[in-house]
């Protein structure tokens, strides 16, 4: 092979290379898609978020991890954890949780806690939840800096649950709401506190340990 | 350090005028004490109450002695160093067109100055070595983890339990003394001796109360005794100092210095408050067992034997109540 012709392989297998890592990392850092509840908010309204939990997520790349959907404003299931929220304003959460529950690894986070006058389970208030009895606790929403903690609860695993999002109401389903004031202008992480990634150590790894499924920003603009 | 280049830099060749070094050494010398007699108070009086981890707790307070001793004693070597530099740059550099400074019996070597080097060093070092050897086990500990049996002990035999359990991504603390509730929220009352016993529901974690001078792994199935007593009044950051996942960076959060009075009211209060939950927890325990399974697995008691209403350590075994 003549000079020249080594040379061209040479920069074609570095080039190789760097596109190669370019898509590596543009891969590693992408983030999901933001659902937007602060575009055209007018000042004084509550913003209304609804989301909904489910056991295994159906989809590539991770079919069977556990997941949180959001809804848009527009109505369409969005697979993110990432929410944009106006600051200083009453956000109004409704969560359909179509997963099954368990007992909690800490019972602590059995608490409502940072929220409007406490939560409802399909329209009845509770401030806590047994996770030891009944169908135990499915999942948590929980912004740890903010103190808000709120308990899902779970439906039966004896049920036939939904099994790909986005869920519909015809699958058994718990409904929880409540209602917490947005902090001032900030990313703050949100997240579950039941160790739900089936499969992984303590339960606390695949879906536990990426953004866009157990684990998000609540992101608050001015 | 050459002996040498302590005393006048003799031309090449020649040696140096017999009268011309003892003015260089005692010039050296001279600089070195005046500014080390000067810095070394400035420092003391004016940067010493503001160096981390300030004074919160009494084992802060002892990491900032410590800090400003190690201060204090550094401080003059580094001027001696450097002045030392300074003096040789300035003095003895080789003038432009003049003959090459470098050679001669001078700069061969210096007994005296190498021995008094070497010497004035070790002592130092070993001073250094035994002093913070003394400072690592006093007071109780200096609050770093001392494991589940701890040697080093404060003072007072009244002691105040508080667990720390790490999970991710957050912190909760349980006070056994007050009917084992668990809450997100760390108050701590003023002027007495704390006992934080730190463990982990998962991972790897570290309790670190940067203001209060304490730091401490929190181990799964490990009971970590950390102490400290409060001096001050005020607010503190809790942060995890071990890098435990993806929320390891928010996992902090603020506990708060309050009066014994306010603190059992606050106590009181919360054991009232969170009863309900309460008795839906575990029995208190110094550590707990989590289900390696996952989602099935809530926490269990270690079958150790759960506090008493106080806890006492140390040579002091009185029979204290309740502190706050």
């Amino acid at each position: 092979m003549s000079t020249s012709w080594r040379v061209v392989a040479f920069v074609g297998a570095v080039a190789a290379i760097a596109v190669g890592v370019m898509f590596a990392v543009v891969a590693l850092v992408r983030e999901p898609p933001t659902v937007n509840f602060a575009q055209g908010h007018q000042s004084g309204r509550a913003v209304d978020v609804t989301l909904q939990t489910v056991g295994s997520y159906g989809s590539n790349p991770h079919p069977t991890w556990v997941s949180y959907l959001v809804e848009s404003p527009g109505g369409a299931w969005v697979h993110t954890t990432y929410w944009q929220v106006p600051a200083h304003t009453r956000v109004n959460v409704t969560i359909v949780n179509y997963d099954s529950g368990s007992p909690l690894r800490n019972q602590q986070a059995g608490l409502v806690t940072g929220t409007l006058g406490g939560a409802t389970l399909n329209g009845k208030q509770f401030r806590l939840i047994d996770s030891n009895a009944g169908n135990g606790v499915g999942h948590t929403f929980s912004i740890p800096t903010l103190g808000l903690n709120v308990p899902l609860y779970g439906n039966s695993s004896n049920a036939t649950l939904c099994a790909a999002a986005p869920c519909t109401e015809k699958s058994p389903h718990e409904v929880i709401q409540f209602s917490f004031m947005s902090p001032g202008p900030g990313q703050y992480p949100w997240q579950c506190f039941v160790p739900c990634g089936l499969g992984f150590l303590y339960g606390n790894g695949g879906p536990m340990q990426t953004i866009g499924y157990m684990d998000g920003f609540m992101k608050v603009v001015a | 350090m050459s002996g040498g280049a302590t005393a006048s830099p003799p031309p090449a060749g020649d040696d140096p005028p017999a009268d011309a070094a003892p003015r260089h050494w005692w010039r050296l010398i001279a600089i070195w004490v005046v500014l080390s007699a000067i810095l070394d108070p400035l420092f003391y009086v004016f940067v010493g109450p503001h160096v981390p981890p300030g004074r919160m707790t009494n084992v802060a307070g002892g990491a900032q002695f410590d800090f400003n001793v190690l201060f204090v004693i550094a401080l003059p070597v580094i001027l001696g160093v450097w002045i030392f530099m300074g003096y040789a740059i300035v003095i003895w550099r080789a003038s432009r067109g003049g003959p090459d400074p470098i050679g001669g019996a001078a700069a061969r070597g210096n007994m005296p100055i190498q021995v008094g080097w070497i010497l004035t060093t070790t002592v130092i070092v070993l001073f250094l070595a035994g002093f913070g050897t003394y400072e690592l086990v006093q007071p109780g500990g200096s609050g770093g983890g001392e494991g589940p049996s701890p040697v080093w002990t404060p003072a007072s035999n009244t002691v105040l339990p508080i667990q720390v359990i790490a999970q991710q991504w957050k912190f909760t603390y349980r006070y056994p003394t007050y009917g084992g509730f668990e809450t997100t929220d760390l108050v701590i009352p003023d002027h007495t001796a704390i006992a934080f016993h730190v463990t982990s529901l998962d991972v790897t974690h570290s309790f670190w109360a940067y203001q209060l001078g304490v730091k401490a792994d929190a181990n799964p199935a490990i009971d970590n005794v950390a102490f400290t007593t409060p001096e001050q009044l005020g607010t503190f950051t809790v942060r995890c100092s071990e890098l435990c996942g993806l929320w390891h960076g928010a996992m902090y959060n603020t506990g708060t210095v309050v009066t014994p009075a306010r603190f059992e009211q606050w106590a009181i209060s919360a054991q009232h408050h969170l009863a309900a939950n309460t008795s839906l927890l575990p029995p208190f325990s110094y550590t707990y067992v989590p289900d390696a399974n996952g989602a099935d697995g809530a926490y269990y008691p270690d079958n150790v034997d759960p506090y008493s209403k106080t806890q006492t350590y140390g040579a002091n075994p009185a029979t204290p109540t309740a502190s706050g």
